[in-house]
């Protein structure tokens, strides 16, 4: 057995090696002076070419952060974070006059995309998909804004709706997170640098998938996207989100903030697949992930869905949210989370039942393998006035291996009496008998496992864009590649 | 085809198969029996390459190649396919995918070129038509909420797709009633042929009234003590394992 166990630990780090985006594009950048501090928000504000308003909400964020302590509620070995210690803003030069079309962009970064599997050309990406990419602080290009103008739909980097469409972003932003909601969304106000906008216009569905690449390149840089999303009366938008990181020795920052807001009749539709470098077999490097997302029902029979895979990031901090408001809305999440090697996922859902009649439904699935954590934390919260309220919970664990570890941490508050609320939980292990059976019939371990836990996986996997499945697909089983103990 | 000698095997260091030898000949169907304990499902899992059972003597070749290195998945690709005691769940894989994934994985190992989405389905089809199983039992999760009828016939189904050169069946009688008992046989005896061989693997000798062997091997205390033809098996239903069992014997 000890030799097995021997050889299991050789497999895997050889595999943890294996992150395919690893690689670093070797570009000249402009960067905000390292450290944080007000002239650090003034700067990035500057550089946006900001109106006053928006300096001010950034400054008043900054403030803000300086008073709040780190959250500490999550089950997460953290280290402390040296604030002073990063860039808070990196942008490729050859990006400092926004380029007017993709023959003006830059060949690095347009080699840089092809090499992540992204190319930037609107004939050559999947059929029906329009991709903001976003690179460190900076958005890079948009496709298809034309073509979704067209129909009215609104999509281009958070940094230009400031400069035209201001109303709107000053109604929505910061409505459904606060600026003080927790420290890592705070800190996002301050310094937040580029993310996508969408807004849908009033009984339109939105004619193709729409999507967000962030890539993190430079070094000792965080990244803090912010993305608004609004879905008016009777719309219909499916969003996709990915990201990666080169492989690097040091913890990288990445503080998100997504906000949601849906309206009668509308429905969001948002999935995100995590693949942030995950450091090496030792917990050395990677990215912390703190995100903040949330969305809000606001009106009647709205929906929201959130779909996420993480399987990168050496820390994941992060709880897609939905507040129930309207009457008759619905929220679902649907999640996977891998962690292989040092890994240490929290992340879960919190499903706010305002609104009469509002239903939600969780999915979540975590993987955990070698030697790491992985925590589901969910709060299901009915308010006094949400008759008739309704949730289902279903929370299923695997466990690969004997080193790690899989946590189910569910919060259930209800002031209503005619609430029904329905918590499911199992964790299980992938057995020396399914393996071997799958091997019997030809197929190598490795793929055993990854087929195994697709399946597993099977009910939340379905829930992503038809394009994205398989892809989807893929990084579960590369992610558990060597994982066998 | 296959050519046991002297073997010797144990699990998790007891000592178990004690010196078995067995030759196996293209078209022919073998029948071990023995009491329970004597090696039987040991002698399955050896053949098939299991972890933690281990050969400590004696050799097993299979079309003339030394197999007793070789990984489980790479048996499978030389052609030996074993039918489970009690066929493994794997929740929210369908049939149809672990069918294909197993396919292609064995056709990729022989340096066959892979089956395309078309392909495959007309194998399938096919398949199941003959062993008359419905369709809808593609798309359920493997062995998911199956009888154990079910469970044995879909064993059997891969078998008819992954079409092996020999087939072990280990103990796949066992909770099975008499009409699931006569459907597995069928599907086995519509799977025998000239260029490939069967070892069935049971207690009892009802099985074997369907499944007719060339030769039936008593096995006790890891050794074969007796070959015979198939009047052997009959015998052994008459007067049971007592000259074989216990050390008394």
């Amino acid at each position: 057995m000890a030799a097995t166990q021997e050889t299991v630990e050789q497999v895997q780090k050889l595999e943890m090696d294996k992150y395919k985006y690893g690689f670093v594009t070797d570009i000249e950048t402009e960067k905000a002076p390292k450290g944080l501090s007000e002239d650090t928000v003034r700067f990035i504000s500057a550089k946006k070419n900001e109106p006053e308003w928006m300096l001010e909400w950034r400054l008043k964020a900054y403030r803000l952060w300086l008073t709040m302590p780190e959250p500490k509620w999550g089950k997460l070995d953290l280290p402390e974070i040296d604030y002073q210690d990063s860039y808070y803003f990196s942008s490729p030069k050859s990006m400092e006059d926004r380029p007017q079309s993709l023959d003006e962009v830059d060949p690095e970064l347009l080699r840089t995309y092809e090499k992540l599997g992204i190319p930037i050309k609107e004939q050559e990406v999947l059929a029906g998909v329009a991709v903001d990419y976003v690179f460190d602080s900076v958005s890079v290009a948009t496709t298809f804004r034309k073509q979704l103008l067209d129909v009215g739909v609104i999509f281009c980097p958070i940094s230009e709706a400031i400069q035209d469409y201001p109303e709107l972003v000053k109604k929505y932003m910061g409505s459904v997170v606060p600026q003080g909601d927790n420290k890592h969304a705070c800190l996002n106000s301050a310094v937040f640098t580029d993310g996508s906008f969408v807004y849908i216009p009033k009984g339109v569905r939105c004619p193709m998938e729409l999507s967000t690449y962030f890539r993190i390149n430079e070094l000792n840089t965080g990244q803090f996207e912010r993305t608004l999303i609004v879905a008016d009366e009777s719309s219909y938008v499916s969003y996709l989100e990915g990201c990666t990181a080169p492989q690097r020795d040091e913890n990288q920052l990445h503080a998100a903030v997504v906000e949601l807001i849906v309206m009668d009749d509308a429905e969001i539709k948002y999935s995100t697949v995590q693949n942030w470098y995950p450091g090496d077999e030792d917990g050395k490097g990677g990215i912390f992930n703190f995100v903040t997302k949330r969305g809000i029902c606001k009106g009647k029979n709205s929906k929201i869905s959130w779909t996420q895979v993480e399987t990168g990031s050496a820390i994941t901090w992060k709880y897609p949210s939905c507040i129930l408001q309207g009457d008759n809305s619905v929220g679902e999440f649907y999640s996977v989370a891998i962690t292989n090697g040092r890994q240490q996922a929290d992340t879960g859902t919190k499903m706010i039942h305002l609104g009469k009649n509002t239903t939600s439904r969780i999915i979540s699935k975590g993987i955990s393998a070698g030697k790491s954590q992985n925590t589901y934390r969910g709060l299901v919260r009915v308010a006094a006035k949400a008759d008739g309220a309704r949730n289902f919970t279903q929370c299923d664990s695997l466990l690969v291996g004997q080193t790690c570890g899989a946590h189910t941490v569910p919060y259930i508050e209800s002031k209503n009496r005619s609430a029904r609320l329905e918590h499911e939980a199992t964790t299980s292990k992938i057995s020396d008998d399914q393996l071997f059976y799958c091997r019997q019939r030809g197929i190598s371990e490795e793929d055993a496992v990854g087929l195994v836990v697709n399946g597993f996986c099977r009910e939340v996997l379905q829930e992503l864009p038809m394009e994205f499945a398989v892809e989807a697909q893929q990084l579960v089983k590369i992610s558990l590649e060597g994982s066998v103990g | 085809m296959l050519e046991i000698k002297n073997l010797h095997a144990e699990v998790d260091g007891k000592s178990i198969l004690k010196g078995i030898d067995l030759n196996i000949n293209k078209g022919e169907v073998h029948a071990i029996m023995g009491p329970n304990g004597s090696g039987k499902s040991t002698l399955a899992n050896v053949l098939a390459g299991r972890d933690d059972y281990d050969i400590t003597e004696g050799s097993v070749s299979f079309d003339g190649k030394d197999i007793s290195e070789l990984e489980p998945e790479e048996r499978a690709g030389e052609g030996i396919f074993l039918a489970f005691q009690y066929p493994v769940e794997i929740p929210g894989v369908t049939n149809t995918t672990f069918l294909k994934e197993a396919l292609n994985a064995q056709r990729k190992y022989r340096g066959e070129e892979e089956l395309g989405g078309m392909e495959f389905v007309k194998l399938i089809r096919s398949k199941t038509k003959e062993l008359g199983i419905k369709d809808d039992m593609l798309k359920r999760a493997v062995n998911v909420g199956f009888s154990g009828g079910e469970k044995k016939r879909n064993d059997i189904l891969q078998m008819a797709v992954l079409n092996p050169k020999l087939a072990v069946l280990d103990e796949t009688d066992s909770g099975l009633d008499i009409d699931a008992l006569k459907i597995v046989a069928e599907g086995v005896n519509k799977l025998r042929a000239e260029n490939n061989a069967i070892l069935v693997i049971t207690h009892y000798q009802r099985l074997l009234n369907y499944i007719v062997p060339d030769k039936v091997h008593v096995l006790a205390h890891g050794k074969i003590q007796r070959t015979g033809g198939k009047e052997l098996a009959l015998e052994l239903e008459e007067k049971g394992y007592a000259g074989y069992s216990g050390e008394a014997a």
